[in-house]
């Protein structure tokens, strides 16, 4: 069932669709330097793989606790002021955060 | 000095008005004037006046009956938000972030009467085990200012061990408050997944973070933990399960035997042989306090650290997709190259055609992990390991190479996916006067039979008592 694994090869294609995902701008130094790092970092990961897991059910979390309710209600406590809510926001106006177009006329 | 006396006893001093809460916080602030641009442990420190203030205002407030942590001073690791104070996670991209509201572990402790006195520096996002992977300069650890003070939670554990702050707030996502503990000669608790709220906790790995008190003793982290355990209604994996009242049962032992549980792969190849030695010695302590060694065995050792690299990563890289710099924090350029790597490491198991070979096969293996914990702590109440495979690393030594930052959390990653909790203490040192730290692993919600066993451990040992040579060889 063991089986020896081989440096995985990332290619810079794999990486830069990582980072495209990962919504990462990565310099051609970086993107050249985490095709090593993480090669051999999922390399050494992939050592999972030898594991017999036939039949075992997943964990994703270890509290065993199911449907979580609360009462409808709205919490006064946990409200914020218009001013609170975009304090931190780089750029506001008229009270709206400011973003991104995402469609082009 | 008066920093180095327990929360109880100086519960007891304040009640007799022996010493004020504004003694204790010039003592505080005593000690960071002398030694935070030597070790570099808050990110933001609360104006000394306004703390004395405060303390003023706590000593004139005093009535009989107030909670233990009255007017003690504490810091939080800056993972935690705090209303209206700087909270960075230690990354230029919160580096200007003004939380508007508070983390219920920040709420609880300021209810009790205890003085926020500063938000401590950490690996950022909790990605590391050596607190140099930070924005705002490595820690430096005390015990020897060439090597690091541990990770992620290296700023508290600093504070405690060089007597700037009462009690600390960690937290521990794969060994984070027990690694620095070790490494700084303090005692920490990992608590059970879901034992204290994480509201307000920026999340490293939602599904493995812990929130737990670090201090110099079992006894301490017991008065913390009263304080901060329990439901609570905004943090929906928090646990119903009634909390202890774990200082009471400190002095109440009512198992009749302990048994504690030595897996031997947890010795084996790759462990420093100090610390080996060290780990090995405390046997007869325990047995000379009735308890019992049994050698026990955990095969699935190995695969320990690809279930929490696989899995932490993958979680982290969602949790931090909501850093875009719209509605706070900066953009993403702001990352480091760490973390950077660690949200590649976990979109990249995530991702469409390696899903299955890698999160979800993590995920298989996680449940034998519950297994193999639940086996093994059915031959015997605990379980003793190290806490790091070898003293405090030399600073920049870990960061050229990505693979040994991620082999320091060896034999700490294996009990977060579990959720078991783990208490984390001072076991001796090497020859060059380092400190080793051990830790006792229990059954889910066995924190007051962990605590138990580290409060009679330093009854009968003094290594939590012995300080950094840096700090004290003025006074």
């Amino acid at each position: 069932m063991k089986k020896k694994h081989s440096k995985l090869i990332l290619t810079s294609e794999i990486i830069t669709h990582v980072a495209r995902l990962a919504h990462l701008k990565l310099t051609p130094e970086l993107i050249l330097s985490f095709q090593d790092q993480l090669s051999s970092v999922i390399s050494y990961m992939s050592k999972i793989q030898s594991v017999n897991t036939d039949g075992v059910p997943l964990t994703s979390q270890v509290t065993k606790l199911t449907n979580v309710w609360r009462e409808d209600k709205i919490d006064e406590d946990r409200m914020f002021t218009q001013a609170q809510a975009l304090q931190n926001a780089k750029k506001s106006k008229n009270g709206y955060f400011v973003v991104k177009a995402i469609f082009s006329e | 000095m008066l920093l180095d006396k327990s929360i109880q006893e100086l519960h007891a001093g304040l009640t007799k008005r022996e010493f004020s809460s504004e003694d204790l916080v010039r003592e505080c602030y005593l000690n960071i004037e002398k030694y935070q641009t030597k070790l570099n442990a808050f990110i933001t420190l609360v104006d000394k006046e306004k703390a004395l203030q405060e303390a003023k205002q706590k000593d004139r407030d005093f009535k009989p009956g107030v909670s233990k942590l009255y007017g003690l001073p504490y810091v939080l690791k800056d993972a935690y938000i705090s209303e209206d104070m700087r909270t960075t996670a230690a990354s230029h991209v919160l580096a200007d972030f003004i939380p508007p509201y508070d983390s219920t572990v920040n709420k609880k402790l300021k209810k009790s009467g205890a003085i926020l006195i500063g938000k401590m520096n950490m690996d950022a996002w909790g990605h590391g085990g050596s607190s140099e992977n930070t924005d705002f300069g490595p820690v430096k650890n005390p015990w020897d200012t060439s090597r690091v003070a541990g990770g992620s939670s290296g700023g508290p554990a600093v504070a405690i061990s060089t007597r700037m702050a009462v009690f600390a707030i960690g937290e521990d996502t794969g060994g984070s408050i027990r690694n620095p503990a070790a490494w700084c000669n303090i005692t920490g608790l990992k608590v059970t997944y879901g034992r204290v709220s994480r509201y307000g906790t920026i999340a490293y790995a939602s599904s493995f973070d812990t929130v737990g008190p670090m201090a110099k003793t079992a006894e301490d982290c017991a008065v913390v933990l009263e304080a901060i355990a329990g439901c609570d209604p905004y943090d929906s994996t928090s646990s119903p399960i009634p909390t202890e009242k774990y200082v009471d049962l400190l002095k109440k032992n009512t198992r009749n035997k302990i048994v504690i549980g030595v897996p031997s792969e947890f010795f084996g190849k790759g462990l420093d042989l100090e610390i080996k030695t060290a780990i090995e010695s405390t046997h007869k302590t325990f047995a000379s306090l009735g308890m019992n060694i049994n050698e026990i065995s955990m095969p699935l050792f190995d695969y320990g650290l690809p279930v929490y690299y696989l899995i932490g990563p993958s979680e982290t890289s969602s949790n931090l997709a909501r850093y875009d710099g719209i509605r706070f924090g900066n953009n993403r350029e702001k990352f480091s190259q760490e973390t950077m790597r660690r949200i590649m490491m976990g979109t990249y198991a995530l991702s469409a055609g390696y899903y299955d070979a890698y999160y979800k096969k993590a995920q298989k293996v996680r449940t034998l992990f519950i297994r193999e914990y639940e086996k093994a702590l059915a031959e015997c109440d605990v379980i003793l390991m190290p806490v790091t495979p070898t003293p405090p690393s030399k600073i920049g030594e870990l960061l050229t190479d990505p693979l040994s930052i991620l082999l320091a959390d060896i034999y700490t990653s294996t009990q977060n996916p579990v959720g078991v909790p783990s208490l984390a203490l001072p076991a001796g040192f090497t020859k060059n006067k380092l400190p080793i730290g051990m830790q006792i692993v229990g059954p889910m919600f066995s924190e007051s039979l962990l605590l138990t066993i580290g409060h009679l451990y330093q009854q009968k040992t003094d290594w939590h008592l012995r300080k950094p040579i840096l700090v004290f060889n003025k006074d």
